[in-house]
């Protein structure tokens, strides 16, 4: 495959909070070698109903995400969490259904988290003559890192980003606290888990934190925000593109129109 | 003991506001984190081990009825008696049966949590005998009338200050000006206490990490050496445990010891392994003149078979809660029973009921880390998971959040209506946070705003921007 066909599955975050992530995504693929198309019959990938029990909702929503998707030579996504889903879980719904099974098995194969799939499938070693100035962290969200492995891969790109100092997160491994419905759900221990978070990245002393997952990002750039903290959140696809010009998460815009 | 699972939300928030408990679990997490990772690093076979343990505890699982079997068979064969006991009430009318024929007065205790689970010294209380637990922590809590927050390390919500304080108002025949602010003070006033209670003691109660099929042998590790005190001193030993904690060899419970004090509390070893084999046999120095072994089964051999059977493995070494950050944040005793933490949110449901216990499974990011370091690979999460299936199937959420869930599904099944919905309220969204790029407040996101800002969105939606990007062709448009 020497220009594999790429599916965005731009994950519903992205597409509702911060469009610049999936322009980053697209840049990367493209950089990578990659075609990429955005199928417009996506919605979210079902883990909302999916952690909550609802396996009905769950299928349904993944059959339609397997239909707009299971053409694709990859299925690539900017989040750890919803690749994830694809990859982990929807084999999982459907192990009982002989017509499904097969088609979630193998969207489930060639479904990817973006970071990781520059790194470990398109043999992505650094990125070129992007720069950003920048005492950074870096969190490594759950999902990614326990269902997918993604720790090494951002790290490796990051280190070739000009400018950018990288130091290490005490606990970088420790959930935010975000987990989709249930910041919703438990708001007083999600808040304690996050209030633990910020303490851990105000102390490294850094001016940016980055991390693979829109919502662990809307989270703790929410809590830093409400502490008055002025460590600014961003995407790492967004600093390994080069795509840094407009605001950091939950930073008014500079000047109209940019 | 009464569940009060049922209350997780309640007594999540008050532990939340309590600066002594956050304090103390603070203490839990570096100490006990970072010795498992340091002991750890030194066993490279320690995943292999893992696996074995894994699939010994599994294949006992599919063979319990024959091993269970065994083991009454061996512990027979050696001079003890075995009690089968299918609720909690027969468990305790087992022990005060066996308390009542030797006329027990005094009942020592090494730390058990199937006693927790069946709620035995109240019910000696009431029978006219006198319990005390000889592990410190369990002592203190006793003292305290307070339950066990951790399974290993029950007195862990408390601070040293709290320990003092509750060991001056009970041991009022000591000096009140002695020192008491050294775990080492604590551990001395409290082994020249028990030392006196051990001797008077008519019976001994202890729990077990394994009954061994092999042998008919029950095992407990400890780091005080009350448990030996315990079974060896009295007359009468009674051993109270479930039926999951069979294995079939002496071999495998090597197998299992070598990850059950590294997940624990990051020794190689704990300090004493005992293992019990039948009552004293003639010429034996000591040991008990009776063994007794009760063997619970209270809604665990209902489990078998199901998607949580695998919880049945734990070995209740408290890595899982160790390394919880929801546990971390709100302590044990807010999930309102004997089993705390990701396992309990994994095995209370099955035990003490779905409608009692169902926020358990739900107080979890999902974040996976219990199982990264369960060392009888327990897919928590996915246990977890099934009861949160069961408990939608049971319609026992609330059901605002049911109805949220079915609105947004409903657009989410629907990919052009979704647009249009996420369009109108991104767009709107969009202009009202775009001067200060997030919102502090906002009508239906109270959970969120009360705590963090919520960031804005940018002008659009991606799907949007991608498609007057697509027709410009023109580059970035965000």
């Amino acid at each position: 495959m020497d220009q594999p066909r790429v599916g965005l599955f731009v994950t519903c975050l992205v597409d509702l909070f911060r469009p610049v992530i999936g322009f980053s995504a697209v840049a990367l693929l493209e950089r990578a070698g990659c075609q990429v198309e955005v199928p417009t019959d996506q919605t979210c990938c079902g883990q909302p109903a999916y952690n909550a029990g609802d396996l009905k909702n769950s299928r349904s929503i993944a059959q339609s995400v397997i239909r707009a998707f299971e053409d694709f030579d990859y299925i690539v996504a900017p989040s750890g969490s919803c690749a994830g889903m694809l990859r982990a879980h929807y084999p999982d719904l459907f192990k009982d259904d002989p017509e499904w099974s097969p088609r979630a098995n193998h969207l489930a194969q060639r479904t990817h988290e973006l970071i990781s799939f520059l790194v470990d499938i398109r043999g992505m070693a650094s990125v070129e003559n992007v720069g950003f100035e920048a005492q950074a962290t870096y969190h490594d969200s759950c999902s990614g890192l326990r269902e997918l492995g993604v720790k090494a891969q951002p790290r490796r790109l990051l280190a070739t980003v000009e400018g950018l100092d990288l130091n290490e997160l005490p606990g970088a491994e420790t959930c935010c606290g975000f987990g989709g419905t249930f910041c919703i759900k438990y708001p007083d221990i999600s808040n304690r888990m996050v209030a633990d978070k910020t303490a851990d990245i105000t102390a490294t002393g850094a001016d940016l934190l980055l991390a693979g997952d829109l919502g662990c990002l809307m989270n703790m750039a929410g809590k830093l925000k409400r502490e008055g903290s002025t460590t600014q959140a961003r995407h790492v696809a967004e600093v390994l593109a080069g795509m840094t010009e407009g605001p950091a998460i939950g930073e008014p815009e500079k000047a109209p129109g940019t | 003991m009464k569940p009060q699972s049922h209350l997780f939300k309640e007594n999540a928030k008050k532990a939340l506001n309590d600066a002594n408990l956050a304090r103390a679990l603070n203490n839990m997490k570096a100490g006990f984190q970072d010795k498992r990772r340091a002991t750890i690093a030194k066993l490279p076979e320690f995943q292999d081990l893992r696996d074995q343990a894994r699939d010994l505890k599994n294949h006992t699982l599919e063979n319990l009825d024959f091993y269970l079997s065994r083991f009454e068979d061996r512990v027979t064969e050696k001079g003890g008696h075995v009690h089968w006991a299918r609720t909690p009430a027969e468990a305790r009318e087992a022990v005060l049966e066996i308390c009542r024929s030797v006329d027990a007065k005094t009942v020592t205790k090494g730390k058990s949590m199937v006693t927790e689970e069946i709620g035995l010294n109240d019910f000696l209380i009431e029978s006219g005998l006198t319990p005390i637990e000889t592990d410190l922590g369990e002592y203190i809590i006793q003292l305290r009338h307070e339950l066990p927050s951790h399974i290993i390390a029950p007195a862990i919500h408390l601070n040293k200050e709290d320990v003092a304080e509750t060991f001056r108002e009970n041991h009022t025949q000591l000096d009140p000006n002695r020192r008491l602010d050294q775990v080492q003070d604590f551990t001395d006033e409290a082994r020249a206490i028990l030392r006196q209670k051990f001797q008077s003691a008519d019976v001994g109660i202890t729990g077990a990490n394994f009954l061994i099929a092999e042998t008919g042998s029950t095992v407990i590790v400890t780091n005080e050496g009350n448990g030996d005190l315990t079974q060896v001193l009295p007359k009468v030993h009674i051993v109270v445990a479930s039926i999951e904690k069979t294995i079939p060899t002496l071999e495998d419970s090597a197998t299992i010891l070598r990850v059950l004090a590294r997940s624990a509390t990051g020794q190689e070893y704990s300090t004493y392994t005992t293992f019990s084999t039948g009552p004293r046999r003639p010429g034996d120095l000591d040991g008990p003149e009776q063994f007794h072994v009760v063997i619970l089964d209270n809604g665990r051999s209902a489990l078998l078979g199901t998607e949580a059977q695998d919880t049945l493995r734990c070995i209740r070494c408290g890595a899982c809660m160790n390394h919880c950050p929801v546990y971390g944040s709100v302590g044990g005793h807010a999930y309102g029973w004997v089993v705390p933490g990701p396992i309990g949110a994994a095995l209370d449901p099955g035990l003490i009921g779905l409608e009692e216990a169902h926020d358990l499974p739900n107080a979890s990011t999902f974040c996976g880390k219990c199982a990264e370091v369960c060392p009888m690979k327990i897919p928590l999460p996915k246990i977890m998971h099934h009861w949160r299936v069961k408990e939608h199937e049971a319609k026992l959420s609330p059901p605002r959040f049911r109805q949220g869930l079915a609105m947004w599904a409903w657009f989410a099944r629907r990919p052009r209506l979704y647009r249009l919905g996420a369009n109108a309220a991104i767009g709107m969204l969009g202009r009202l946070g775009a001067k200060r790029g997030r919102f502090a407040k906002l009508p239906l996101a109270g959970g969120w705003t009360a705590h963090r800002d919520l960031p804005a969105p940018s002008r659009g939606t991606f799907q949007q921007q991608w498609a007057r990007h697509k027709r410009s062709q023109a580059p970035s448009s965000s």
